[in-house]
């Protein structure tokens, strides 16, 4: 099994975006890189000069680079860089939206979580129409993810799952970042940029719940699945997906890949993982088919 | 084919139904259309106590077409891996029973359907979330889609627009429950509750839902433990839905609705225009609704497309009260400024 | 649209003058009568509560000295009057005015909008609550016009009186 580090979702300053993939080039165990906006078109321009320096250098470091599409396809920029990223053939696409499909028509690319690949039926149509790697929606049971993979074994398509990082709760067409500060998505002059690792929404009690990245909405703990990939692999998921956050990112995928080598025991590495994360909880919920923000410990698991 | 199943005239109003009672309910009023799930998973109203037996399907798509209405049956939701035959059992049924369209979201199933049973019409759900011409001609070109229903996310101009490049007939909501997240995108009732929007066909499952009375007579409506939302005793109530919850952020310590109040969906004014832009099928929301509710909407909507369709200005019933919070909202029909 | 606001001052506390507990016991065997009735009437009602069948709803009419306790068992259905203060151990609370609550059960109210507008209160387990509105509202006809048949002239002219009170 492989660690991808997936695309970056937040609207990170673009000194921070190179000084983070410079990092990622250089030092994290990681065989692919997804770049690219996923989550708003507006922030796209600021990231597209960027990406064919950021392509070569990360070519250089031995990385295999896929370019990620937009979730939403809705507005004519939307549609037109969707469509412009479709005639690309490498590096290889990732596609989030159904427009892409019809733009990529029928050649090879990779299909993103955003795009529902849920089920075996789902899988092979996609394979037939030149997918040649699915990463699944994140709340995925494991059950699911087993069905799933075997299908995509049978087709000979890679199977992705994430394994950390706050888990993508939904998108919408409307900006949550600008609403909070009383503007609109078509004024919101970027005040998503004032919060790295997203904006957090509390309930009424006190209780952290949410992230706000602009219209995507977020969990308030991040995916942490180390202990499982052993486990993942067997069931024949090829790829671990890493998910960006405002952390020492470098050092998470240290820590997944000494886990997924046997270097490192899961408790030692959980253990790591939270000191690198210090302020934030950890969830696997999803992958137990219970609610995605609980936590089941392995031991309770066992019982 | 049975006579019913002319979908041609524009205007269709597309009703919904969570039993049968309703549907009987809706046909009488009016309803051009009626929508209806099966009791579990393979609808996005998989609530308890709601929707359809086989054997119920049956008398209500032979009362339906015996008074010249359809009947579609909403396959909307997501199978999960390992899953799949409960979808294809539902499939197979929905062609047995004569149904007259089956509404789809999922690729795998959308291709089933339209290699099994080619004769059955396939309508693309908004559980796709296809709001491009392109994704839109995707599903037409390769399932031979015949209808989508839009995501509720665009301005009047947009769907004309969409409308221009786009080979199928387009439906749109125009009154009911305003969700705010792009529908089949969706995975925050899982997040807090176990249960999938998508793939167990739930939203805020009633089962997981409580609500708990504070001494100076509030009210506290919570989800899987979360509180949701408060309200004021002389406040009006909404369902302890995740994205019309009231939250606090850094900015916003007072707590706001950080994603849309309580507010419910209402486009009787804009009918006219919408029919304008060549919207062909109109939805009314609500398969977990009464049939007060249904007799009620369906009887006001029915009498004001009759209206439009005679070149009268119709006489828009006060439908507020029957909405959630009891306010109403244009949404992103309106203005761009919504989003 | 029936306006739900109506219900929001009782017209009459209907007979909240006389003791509670002769009250019921005098109901008792009326209540039973009609939900023998119902039952046999709407079969099909039972299977939309099937998980619930065994669950004790208390129906609270907020002008009634005493509460109604419901338990939906095909077998062996439940209905009767119980007392108010304290309710008996439950496993959901459904508390509206008398008449909406009457309107509710013969689907002639939203229940959605009677709760957003704070007309109706429900506590406990709202999967159950949910369920039998469902079983309810799939039930033809009007259970409470079924109801005051079963008691002839007398029940109707009870029940028209009743309407006329609500209305506004």
């Amino acid at each position: 099994m492989e660690l991808t580090l997936g695309p970056l979702a937040y609207h990170w300053t673009p000194e921070r975006r190179a000084d983070f993939y410079a990092r990622i080039a250089d030092e994290a165990p990681v065989s692919t890189v997804c770049l690219g906006e996923v989550i708003c078109s507006k922030r796209a321009p600021f990231f597209e000069r960027e990406i064919p320096r950021m392509i070569e250098r990360l070519t250089r470091a031995g990385k295999r680079v896929v370019l990620s599409s937009l979730a939403e396809v809705m507005l004519k920029r939307e549609r037109q860089a969707t469509a412009g990223l479709m005639e690309i053939d490498d590096p290889e696409v990732e596609i989030n939206n159904a427009a892409g499909l019809l733009a990529r028509g029928g050649r090879a690319h990779r299909v993103g979580p955003f795009l529902n690949a849920y089920n075996e039926a789902t899988i092979d149509w996609l394979a037939g129409q030149g997918a040649t790697h699915v990463c699944l929606p994140g709340e995925m049971p494991r059950n699911a993810v087993a069905a799933a993979a075997q299908a995509a074994a049978a087709l000979g398509v890679g199977v992705e799952v994430q394994v950390f990082g706050r888990a993508p709760l939904a998108v919408s067409a409307r900006c949550y970042h600008a609403r909070a500060h009383g503007r609109t998505k078509d004024n919101c002059r970027f005040i998503c940029e004032d919060d790295p690792d997203g904006m957090p929404l509390t309930t009424g009690d006190g209780q952290p719940i949410l992230r706000v990245n602009g219209i995507q909405t977020q969990s308030e703990s991040y995916i942490e699945l180390s202990e499982e990939l052993p486990a993942m692999a067997a069931l024949g998921v090829t790829h671990a997906r890493l998910m960006p956050q405002d952390v020492d990112m470098v050092a998470v995928a240290h820590v997944f890949d000494d886990v997924l080598c046997a270097r490192t025991d899961p408790e030692e590495g959980r253990a790591r993982l939270s000191a690198i994360c210090a302020s934030t909880s950890f969830s696997n919920g999803f992958w137990h088919g219970e609610a995605g923000y609980r936590h089941i410990s392995r031991r309770a698991n066992a019982v | 084919m049975n006579a019913a199943a002319d979908f041609s005239q524009a205007g269709e109003l597309v009703c919904p139904a969570g039993t049968p009672a309703a549907l009987r309910t809706a046909v009488d009023a009016g309803a051009d259309t009626v929508y209806c799930g099966f009791q579990d998973a393979t609808n996005a109203r998989n609530f308890p106590g709601l929707n359809f037996t086989l054997p119920e399907l049956e008398a209500s798509v032979a009362y339906a077409h015996a008074r010249g209405a359809r009947v579609l049956l909403a396959l909307n939701t997501y199978p999960p891996a390992g899953k799949f035959d409960l979808w294809r059992a539902a499939a197979a049924n929905a062609a047995r029973l004569k149904v007259d369209a089956c509404i789809v979201a999922d690729m795998g199933v959308a291709r089933h359907i339209a290699t099994e049973y080619p004769g059955l019409r396939l309508h693309l759900s908004v559980q796709a979330a296809a709001s491009s011409p392109e994704a839109i001609r995707y599903y037409c070109q390769h399932f031979g889609v015949r209808r989508v229903v839009l995501p509720r996310i665009l301005t009047i101009p947009e769907i004309h627009a969409i409308k221009q490049e786009t080979p199928c007939e387009i439906e749109t909501f125009i009154f009911g429950n305003h969700g705010l997240m792009v529908e089949g995108r969706c995975s925050l009732t899982n997040w807090l509750t176990g249960e999938s929007t998508n793939m167990d066909g739930v939203c805020s499952p009633a089962g997981k839902v409580t609500y708990e009375e504070d001494a100076d007579g509030g009210l506290r409506s919570c989800l899987g433990g979360f509180t949701i939302d408060r309200f004021a005793p002389d406040e009006t109530a909404g369902y302890p839905t995740i994205c019309k919850g009231r939250y606090a952020a850094p900015h916003r310590p007072e707590g706001y609705y950080a994603f849309e109040e309580p507010v419910s969906l209402n486009l009787a004014r804009l009918l006219p225009d919408l029919m304008g832009a060549g919207v062909h099928a109109f939805k009314i929301e609500g398969r977990q609704r009464s049939k007060s509710y249904v007799r009620k909407v369906v009887g006001a909507f029915r009498a004001a497309v009759d209206a439009i369709r005679a070149g009268a200005t119709p006489d828009l019933a006060d439908l507020v009260a029957l909405t959630e919070g009891q306010k109403e909202t244009q949404g992103a029909f309106q203005t761009k400024k919504w989003r | 649209m029936t306006d739900t606001s109506a219900h929001r001052t009782p017209r009459a506390a209907l007979p909240a003058m006389l003791p509670s507990a002769p009250l019921r016991a005098l109901l008792q065997p009326v209540l039973a009568r009609v939900v023998r009735r119902v039952a046999a009437r709407h079969p099909g009602m039972f299977a939309r509560i099937a998980p619930y069948q065994q669950a004790d709803f208390l129906i609270v009419a907020t002008e009634l000295p005493f509460a109604l306790h419901l338990r939906p068992d095909p077998q062996a259905p439940l209905f009767r009057a119980v007392p108010r203060d304290p309710l008996p151990a439950h496993d959901a609370r459904i508390e509206a005015p008398f008449m909406l609550l009457l309107n509710l059960v013969d689907g002639e109210t939203d229940g959605d909008a009677a709760f957003f507008s704070r007309d109706l209160v429900i506590s406990g387990n709202t999967e159950a609550v949910v369920s039998l509105r469902n079983a309810l509202d799939d039930v033809e006809g009007s259970i409470a016009q079924d109801t005051a048949d079963l008691f002839g002239p007398p029940g109707r002219l009870v029940l028209d009186a009743l309407r006329r009170r609500a209305a506004p």
